[in-house]
């Protein structure tokens, strides 16, 4: 793949991500999940849920804003260093293989 | 255990480690008790048979060649940082990608089933996302109906002899965008008492798909992007699993 091409690809994710962000100014960008839970008792109204979180009855409480950013981080950054560390092998070796051929 | 067994375990205890840490705010996952009883069980049954034959298929991929372990886990790890980034969408909400298509193009639809599995029971125990009563339904959706969509239409154009880049593109983007219709489908079999079925299932797709729509776009682009630089990269492991035949 051409760099250009790569290079115009990030760029269509990087505004697909980011336009809603400065095009809707009054959406509160919340999960979707709470839309759900309003849709189930509109077209179920006398459902009640049958159980509740397990994290929430140990803790007593919801998990805290700043935690859950702190986790996200975290799964973030494990997924990136394998991804990179491999990738990295793999450049590596490919280099490698290269400056052998050329040296024979 | 033998000591490719181990690491299997290893690898995918630590995929679901980190992916269950993630307090996502998403629309993917049913949540905690949003379903009635009779639907988990259901739900939960269907997947059995994909699980087992995710463990025979994985099972299978790392005894032919050991060396595939380092695509495993990357194809795990791809997961991780896909789904750890919730996008704000043009609907206003914010939800994340599944990641899954990227495994499913490489190792097939039911090796990836055990992966997301292990890490939606992780997800629903440590981080009150998902749910242990909703686990089977969520299995489901993630983890077997969009990985095998993903296959199913890698297999399609390859057959039809369409770009490769362009398959892959389609396959992330269409098994993505399939692992939330299933889960607006099984929030509206399950709840449609006040009206029907089909209003039901409209009032959840009208949630999730315009949501899911551009960010299924996303992990399209994303999952041609790290295809190419396996392919540039990582020749030998992709032969070794079949996704390149000999002398390409």
């Amino acid at each position: 793949m051409k760099k250009s091409t790569v290079f115009i690809l990030l760029i269509a994710v990087i505004l697909i991500a980011l336009v809603p962000l400065f095009a809707l100014p009054q959406a509160e960008f919340g999960g979707s999940d709470d839309a759900g839970n309003n849709v189930i008792s509109e077209v179920d109204s006398g459902f009640e849920p049958i159980a509740s979180p397990l994290i929430e009855n140990i803790l007593g409480r919801e998990l805290p804003g700043e935690i859950e950013s702190l986790f996200f981080c975290i799964q973030t950054g494990i997924g990136v260093g394998i991804i990179a560390f491999f990738m990295g092998r793999f450049y590596e070796r490919r280099k490698s293989e290269k400056t052998e051929k050329e040296n024979e | 255990m033998n000591r490719k067994e181990r690491r299997v375990v290893v690898f995918a205890a630590a995929a679901a480690l980190v992916l269950g840490v993630a307090p996502c705010a998403d629309a993917m996952h049913i949540m905690e008790g949003a379903l009635p009883a009779s639907s988990c069980i259901v739900w939960g049954v269907i997947c059995l048979p994909f699980l087992a034959a995710g463990f025979f298929s994985i099972k299978k991929t790392l005894n032919h060649n050991r060396s595939s372990i380092t695509l495993l886990a990357m194809a795990g790890a791809f997961v991780f940082v896909i789904s750890s980034l919730k996008i704000p969408s043009v609907t206003g909400s914010c939800s994340h990608m599944t990641g899954t298509g990227l495994g499913a193009i490489l190792f097939g639809p039911a090796a990836v089933s055990i992966l997301g599995a292990i890490v939606l029971l992780f997800q629903a125990i440590l981080l009150a996302h998902g749910g242990l009563t909703t686990i089977g339904a969520n299995i489901f959706s993630m983890a077997i109906a969009g990985p095998f969509v993903s296959y199913g239409i890698f297999v399609l154009c390859n057959k039809m002899k369409v770009n490769r880049k362009v398959s892959v593109f389609l396959a992330a983007t269409l098994g993505d965008l399939f692992t939330y219709c299933i889960t607006a489908f099984q929030l509206a079999f399950a709840h449609h008492a006040d009206t029907t079925l089909g209003h039901a299932l409209g009032e959840f797709l009208v949630i999730f798909a315009p949501t899911q729509l551009p960010l299924s776009i996303v992990e399209g682009i994303l999952t041609v992007l790290i295809i190419a630089a396996l392919e540039s990269y990582a020749k030998p492991e992709l032969r070794a699993i079949g996704y390149l035949k000999e002398g390409q």
